[in-house]
């Protein structure tokens, strides 16, 4: 396989492989095909890529840079682990990368509102700043159940000017989400652009999403040839969605002698059925608009995943994860609760750094593969995001009374 | 001539159009269901969708939503779908399935055309399933012999019309406004306008949905469109007031439906 076999998709139609594509309402497609010629213009656009360069140096504070986590790596079998700081960015984690591309792209349409979905709050959060930033109605739809683990992010969100909408139905997570997001966008898709927040969704959303995350590989790349004169032998990063994942591989996509790894929510084991890890535990199926991996019963119903982390509790992964596991070119794994919050707890002591709870999972994936590789070995992961969003949650879970 | 082209044509021929009903399977219970169609069919309904409950109906609203989730509680799986088409189908009118694409993917996209077909089933509607993604349904649908309806929308551009037209082999689907299903006070005014141009793409029927809940929208829509398909309001109806509800809006739309 050679780099250009992946980075060539997806084709024009939005599949990698069998996987991704447009399952949506007729009146859906419009936008679509209106936001993929917008977003192909901007692309190569010289006036588009200075405004988006300019926001990503002055306004987030680009680029993140990598710490090395001697402390942290003793526990990992002697490799040496590398983070790469996306924590380090203004709102606090990689989604705002994504943002600004898609709030940018909001502008040429012509639109004036916002909508989105948020699990952790993570992407609500960017979403609302870039609003406030570009001076964008906003609206941010989240599960109910997510709204109480993520308290501290509903009110940021609020303070930045955006309205937070509790959804009720179903599962109450970031699933539910979504629909409601769809919903609305279906009825005001003329004012109106859904800035989805991960590499999931019809096409171009998982090509555009991963577009706009990319740097945080291409970053990486340059960082580790000029400061280690050498490729890393892992590149390690979670996977719910799979924006932070998808970032940070596809500059190594072409590196044939870099293993990619994704570690996704295990909850409480694979084996309880209890989890989020779709690759790992799920089948083929269609949800969201793309076909992927998703968790689903007999009948075709979504089955509700389960994870600690809100970010990951997501029963569909992105179309280009399922078809990088399926031609082997990435590897999947899964990290239970238990493991994810061991490796939290490390990082805190060893390092001085509180990792968002999902990015606990690529760590705790870290320290297994590390034991694996042993010394000399070089694994880089995708700190994708900081923890104080999770302080409550984590405070709960040790026994911290707060 | 498939059963359903001869109803929407008996409609023509008494220069009406076609009521078009909608209900999700396992609502409010399986023979609940086939008792309020029962109910409807003798109100005045020609043709029948059956919804294939679903746990992410992203184009329903609250109306619907509710009721595929009262039918998945109580449930509701692939085989009770096919078991009430069956059961329609024995009432001697038209039956439709409306589903959501995943569940026909997951159930086999042949084998559900087959079990559909072998239940009596005429045509599918699938409103997350567009043209270009369907190669694999043209095919089992063709080779089964069941009819396809597929979707067009006010956002549709004249070139998408034609390919929606094209893959087409029941009756092209209009939606009457932008968003989800549920009952509105008016329909768009752009919606006449829709179905004029989706005639100069195809002689098959076009009928209107989403939003039509009133005797008085139904016959507006009836001026233009071969049928009227009305979902949420015989939901609330049957909550409400069970068959009977469902026989008398059937009765009310009936009156509606005249040219």
């Amino acid at each position: 396989m050679t780099a250009n076999d992946v980075v060539s998709v997806p084709d024009l139609r939005g599949h990698f492989g069998k996987f991704g594509g447009r399952f949506v309402p007729e009146a859906l497609m419009a936008a679509l095909d209106e936001l993929d010629e917008a977003f192909r213009k901007a692309m190569v656009d010289p006036g588009f890529l200075k405004q988006l360069r300019e926001l990503q140096i002055n306004y987030t504070g680009r680029p993140s840079p990598i710490t090395e986590a001697k402390r942290f790596a003793e526990h990992a079998g002697g490799a040496t682990i590398l983070l790469k700081r996306e924590d380090l960015n203004h709102t606090g984690s990689h989604k705002i990368n994504n943002v600004l591309g898609q709030g940018l792209l909001t502008q040429r349409m012509g639109k004036t509102r916002v909508i989105a979905e948020t699990g952790a709050g993570q992407h609500g959060v960017a979403t609302a700043t870039v609003a406030a930033l570009l001076g964008l109605e906003c609206v941010v739809y989240m599960g109910e159940e997510d709204t109480k683990r993520q308290a501290l992010n509903v009110a940021r969100m609020k303070l930045l000017g955006a309205t937070v909408v509790p959804v009720t139905i179903g599962s109450r997570t970031l699933k539910d989400a979504i629909n409601e997001a769809m919903r609305d966008w279906v009825a005001n898709v003329e004012t109106t652009h859904y800035m989805l927040g991960t590499v999931a969704g019809p096409a171009p959303f998982p090509e555009m999403v991963r577009d706009f995350h990319r740097i945080i590989g291409d970053e990486s790349r340059e960082q580790m040839l000029s400061r280690y004169g050498r490729l890393p032998d892992v590149v390690a990063a979670c996977v719910g969605g799979g924006s932070n994942a998808i970032g940070i591989f596809t500059a190594f996509i072409g590196d044939a002698n870099v293993r990619l790894l994704g570690l996704e929510a295990g909850g409480d084991g694979i084996e309880t059925g209890r989890h989020a890890s779709t690759i790992v535990g799920g089948a083929v199926g269609v949800l969201h608009g793309a076909r992927s991996y998703i968790m689903q019963d007999d009948d075709g119903q979504t089955i509700e995943s389960h994870s600690i982390s809100a970010g990951l509790d997501y029963p569909s992964v992105g179309p280009e994860h399922a078809y990088l596991a399926d031609i082997g070119r990435a590897e999947y794994r899964s990290v239970t609760d238990v493991e994810a919050m061991n490796a939290f707890k490390l990082l805190c002591e060893t390092e001085g750094i509180i990792p968002a709870i999902e990015t606990a999972h690529a760590l705790a994936g870290a320290i297994e593969i590390g034991k694996e590789l042993g010394e000399g070995a070089i694994i880089l992961i995708n700190l994708s995001g900081r923890g104080d969003k999770d302080v409550e949650t984590a405070a709960k879970y040790f026994g911290i009374d707060l | 001539m498939s059963l359903l082209h001869d109803a929407f044509a008996r409609a023509k021929s008494e220069n009406r159009a076609a009521l078009i009903a909608y209900l999700p399977a396992g609502y409010p219970t399986e023979d609940g269901a086939v008792e309020c169609i029962a109910a409807m069919v003798e109100g005045g309904v020609d043709i029948v969708e059956i919804g294939f409950p679903y746990s992410d109906p992203v184009m329903d609203g609250p109306t619907i939503q509710d009721a595929v989730n009262i039918s998945l509680t109580g449930g509701t799986k692939s085989a009770t779908v096919i078991n009430t088409v069956k059961r329609v189908a024995d009432l001697g009118v038209p039956a439709l399935v409306m589903s959501y694409w995943n569940p026909i993917e997951r159930y086999g996209v042949d084998s559900f055309a087959n079990d559909f077909h072998a239940a009596g089933g005429v045509g599918v509607i699938t409103p997350d399933l567009t043209p270009e993604e369907a190669d694999d349904w043209i095919a089992a649908t063709d080779s089964n012999e069941v009819d396809r309806v597929f979707l067009v929308a006010l956002s549709s551009s004249d070139e998408r019309i034609a390919k929606v037209a094209n893959a087409t082999t029941g009756f092209i689907y209009a939606g009457a406004v932008m968003g989800v299903t549920g009952a509105r006070t008016s329909v768009s005014d752009a919606i006449e306008g829709l179905v004029a141009k989706v005639r100069r793409h195809s002689e098959l029927p076009v009928a209107v949905g989403l939003g039509v809940s009133t005797p008085e929208q139904a016959h507006e829509i009836a001026q233009y469109a071969d049928g009227v398909i009305v979902g949420s309001a015989f939901v609330t109806a049957i909550k409400n007031d069970g068959p009977a509800g469902a026989k008398a809006l059937a009765q009310a739309l009936s009156k509606g439906l005249a040219r």
